[in-house]
């Protein structure tokens, strides 16, 4: 194992990054982006390269705690900048940087025409970095950094049009609700820290054991508070719907594979802690489930293209976090990877058909786009069956070991998750009808093209992965199961055993199968041929169950009239005052004191022989004594 | 036997105390310069007392370098003196305050 | 005072102190007293060649010497060459000071100064450690005691003096030299010496 590549694979985007600041601006326009994407791609093959190496290993030695240099030591507080290489974290470097370097390539076509081309795309490779940081950390707060690294970059490209004040808002709400969920990350923290004494992951999991229940407990709901707010569930979910006015690429990099999937690697990472809690497991499967079929709800009635895939990757969060609280953090790993894979492809697929009609967002004025953009339109349903869970797609089987995970855990999320599933067949049919069928509802006169080829391999890339990368575990024999073989050690006795027979796994996967195509077979009847059915499209839901208005209402508008009193009132009679009474005080004693200045060498003499008498008094009456 | 250190003690804070007062008190600056050379002999006379009361050669050799360095400071405050009274033709410290407060 | 006199002090060491403590009291009360520089001048003179005695009958022999050579001899002359070339020997009132409670803070200041420093030469201050650097009873004369000390323990800081005085000295010239050598500056001065005579 050799810490230099996983080092340099961590800092390359780093480099990347501060390359673009400093000389992006003079680079003609496709270099910053193809330099950029370059070195995603170089940090790529090294994940590809420590993938081999670990891979050699005999599966009970796959964990390396690298140290690149000791980063902070206080009193007992030791943290290191280094390197957690295990099955779980280099899974999360490959497929980070391997959908990271598809969507650098697609940015160079998406964003060609901004003027901030070589920004976009320094911000792009500081969130790689970023992003490799919180999953390659061997300590708590070097993932800290990490995690309030790509929460800033992800500020910078939802705000990336700051021009429009929407977009400025909606970077600002997902700091603030992002906030709330640090809040929880860093508590649980200090905790830890408090009753272990150490924050490495090496030591807490090693000591994890000797804490009290309660505390335990304290500790795995206050990571949760930390993963609801960075990976959007209920009820901080809001901000990612916003989200979305950030460009494109930005929203299938961050806020679909990659960022808000973060919560859940943390969740996956501390499962040692959340193994000795089973109460904030139950919790965790029930907030899951409830968001997944929340937003999957909302998802249906939106008429945002990207609004759509925002809900429904809250929704697909949701599935995750199910896995998650029922123990079955493979399953839960596999659908982060596989809906990486078709959520990714879906934004760009977006994003194509964005691009290829002038920054039209709505689907009610798309339509019949299948002739116009081919490729575009077939990976788009190949992503869309993918994420409905048709058999033989890869979404089926991550999506299908969730499900039977819920199922053993208790009916109840196994219904909702259903139930949630069939929705997402659904409405993700409808999306796809809505753009791609049915009636031509744009301006004709718009020259509406197919994207270039480098917005389109990325494209064709992720179908094909999302076609096939349901191989990566597939539930026919242990032997097919690579996922679970590969990760099992790092669960270890966290991981929920199956106790389901072959059978009842085989009815689960054929209802699953099922459950897709009604879905599927009801968007087909109801969006085929028209456009508009108000009545399964309530403004409530189009408004995400009215909880952003709630939160309006509740938070943000007493809080506003708070801030504004405290503007009014302590800002001008309290503070102002205070400080204005200090300076003023300050000149008050200057013009006395200022006299003492008096500008004669003989007095200022004076007054030294005075400080002089000072100090031989005290050693006549001290230190001669 | 010669006489008790402590007279010469005594001398040199006299020496010193008048040093000081002809600092503060007068107004030509050559004679303030003269008072601060009266100062530093009579540390020197400390130094050399204590250096025979000690048995110590060290005091007469921070003597010496006293001695070097009181010449140093002579050349350049005389140096400066001299410019200074080009600029204003005075020789009067009390002059010299453009840095009153 | 009487138990020092009684205490084994020869007369001739006695008489010498008294005389050479008087003279370097009076020539202080000179310096700070005369109206005239000059006359300052030559009371600092009498105050050094005291000093210089003093050091003598301290067995400073060496000091002795370059007391009178490099103060008495060379400072002084330097002070009453700046003293004829400035042209400042005129006379100064001394009866009041400008400056409004200078003279009685100062009176104050140097009494209890005097006070402080009389309490600790009294102290165990006067007795510190003995002969840490080189005693006075190891052989040799006081010469060759003080080269040893200056050449050896003190050698760094001696050589240090040596860059000192060829600062001083640089200092000096550069301070006095009249700048209108210099192109640039030549008018710009000559003009401020112009309308400096002129005001008067």
């Amino acid at each position: 194992m050799n810490s230099t590549v996983v080092f340099t694979l961590m800092l390359l985007p780093l480099a990347g990054s501060v390359f673009n600041m400093a000389f992006g601006r003079r680079l003609k326009r496709p270099f910053a982006g193809v330099i950029a994407s370059l070195i995603v791609v170089a940090s790529f093959v090294l994940a590809v390269v420590t993938w081999l190496d670990l891979l050699a290993k005999p599966s009970n030695q796959r964990v390396f705690d690298f140290t690149l240099f000791n980063w902070i030591s206080s009193g007992s507080l030791h943290l290191n900048v280094g390197a957690y290489v295990d099955p779980l974290s280099v899974t999360m470097i490959l497929f980070v940087t391997g959908i990271s370097s598809l969507i650098h390539i697609y940015s160079i076509g998406y964003m060609s025409h901004d003027e901030r081309f070589s920004t976009f795309f320094m911000y792009l490779n500081l969130f790689v970095f970023a992003m490799l940081v919180l999953v390659l950390s061997d300590n708590f707060v070097f993932t800290f950094l990490g995690w309030e690294g790509v929460g800033a970059t992800s500020y910078w490209l939802i705000a990336f049009w700051f021009e429009r004040p929407t977009a400025a808002a909606a970077g600002k709400k997902a700091f603030i609700v992002n906030r709330i969920g640090d809040f929880g990350y860093l508590t649980a923290v200090f905790l830890l820290f408090n009753y272990l004494g150490s924050l490495s992951y090496m030591k807490v999991f090693g000591s994890v054991g000797q804490l009290s229940h309660g505390t335990v407990t304290a500790i795995a709901l206050l990571f949760f508070v930390g993963a609801v707010g960075k990976s959007a569930q209920l009820p901080l979910f809001v901000w990612l719907v916003d989200a979305m006015e950030g460009p494109t690429p930005v929203s299938a990099l961050i806020h679909a594979a990659t960022m808000v999937t973060a919560g859940v690697y943390l969740m996956a990472r501390i499962s040692p802690i959340l193994h000795l809690s089973a109460g904030v497991g139950t919790l965790i499967a029930f907030v899951g489930v409830i968001t997944a079929f929340v937003a999957a709800m909302a998802a249906t009635s939106q008429t945002d293209i990207k609004k759509v895939l925002a809900y429904s990757t809250v929704s697909q969060l949701g599935y995750m976090f199910l896995g998650i609280g029922t123990g079955q953090y493979v399953a839960a790993i596999f659908l982060m990877v596989t809906h990486a894979f078709y959520k990714a492809l879906l934004f760009l697929g977006a994003g194509s058909v964005i691009h290829g009609l002038h920054d039209e967002q709505n689907i009610k004025k798309m339509g019949a786009l299948r002739k116009l953009m081919p490729t575009t339109a077939v990976t788009f349903i190949v992503a869309w069956l993918s994420i409905a869970g048709l058999p033989p797609f890869s979404g089926f089987w991550s999506k299908g070991d969730v499900l039977a995970g819920a199922y053993q855990k208790s009916p109840i999320l196994w219904v909702i998750g259903a139930v949630t599933a069939m929705l997402t067949a659904y409405y993700m049919g409808r999306e796809v009808y809505l753009v791609f069928f049915g009636k031509q509802r744009f301006d004709p006169a718009a020259k509406v093209h197919e994207s270039t080829k480098v917005m389109t391999i990325p494209l064709i890339v992720l179908a094909i992965l999302s076609v096939f990368g349901g191989a990566l575990d597939l539930p026919v024999s242990d032997k097919f199961r690579f996922l679970e073989n590969w990760l099992t050690p790092v669960f270890g006795n966290a991981l929920a055993p199956s106790s389901m027979s072959s059978l009842s796994r085989l009815t689960l996967g054929a209802m699953d199968g099922v459950f897709a195509i009604v879905g599927i077979g009801v968007a087909s009847a109801l969006w085929i041929r028209s456009s508009s059915r108000p009545g399964i499209e309530p403004r409530f839901l189009a408004s995400g169950w009215g909880i952003d208005g709630f939160y309006d209402r509740a938070i943000a508008r007493s809080s506003t009239k708070l801030s504004e009193s405290f503007a009014t009132v302590v800002e001008v009679k309290v503070i102002d005052r205070a400080t204005m009474s200090m300076g003023a005080l300050v000149g008050l004693a200057g013009k006395y004191l200022r006299k003492v200045q008096s500008g004669y060498i003989r007095n200022y003499a004076l007054y030294i022989s005075i400080g002089a008498i000072v100090i031989l008094g005290y050693f006549v009456t001290r230190a001669g004594a | 036997m010669t006489v008790p250190g402590s007279w010469y003690l005594i001398l040199s804070a006299l020496l010193f105390s008048l040093g000081a007062l002809g600092f503060f008190i007068r107004r030509n600056i050559l004679i303030m310069f003269m008072s601060l050379e009266l100062m530093l002999n009579a540390v020197n006379l400390t130094f050399v007392t204590f250096s025979r009361m000690l048995g110590d050669i060290g005091g007469q050799t921070v003597v010496f370098f006293v001695l070097v360095v009181a010449a140093a400071e002579v050349v350049v405050g005389l140096g400066l003196i001299v410019a200074i009274f080009r600029r204003r033709s005075s020789a009067t410290a009390d002059d010299l305050s453009i840095f009153r407060g | 005072m009487t138990d020092l006199l009684a205490a084994q002090t020869s007369l001739p060491d006695l008489v010498t102190f008294l005389i050479a403590g008087c003279a370097v009291v009076l020539g202080a009360l000179g310096v700070i007293l005369m109206r005239n520089p000059v006359h300052s001048a030559l009371s600092m003179i009498m105050t050094l060649f005291a000093v210089a005695v003093l050091f003598i009958e301290q067995d400073a022999q060496f000091l002795a010497a370059v007391q009178v050579i490099v103060y008495a001899g060379a400072i002084v002359v330097l002070f009453l060459f700046v003293i004829m070339l400035l042209g400042v020997d005129k006379r100064e009132n001394l009866a009041k000071d400008q400056l409004r409670g200078q003279r009685p803070l100062a009176f104050l200041a140097v009494l209890v100064i005097f006070v402080e420093v009389l309490a600790l030469s009294n102290g165990k201050w006067a007795s510190g450690a003995k002969a840490t650097v080189l005693s006075t009873s190891s052989p040799g004369s006081n010469v060759v005691q003080l080269a040893k000390s200056i050449f050896t323990t003190y050698l760094l800081p001696f050589e240090a003096t040596s860059v000192l005085l060829i600062i001083a000295v640089v200092g000096a010239v550069v301070l006095v030299r009249r700048s209108d050598l210099k192109p640039g500056h030549a008018v710009e001065e000559t003009e401020d010496l112009e309308t400096e005579s002129e005001m008067k």
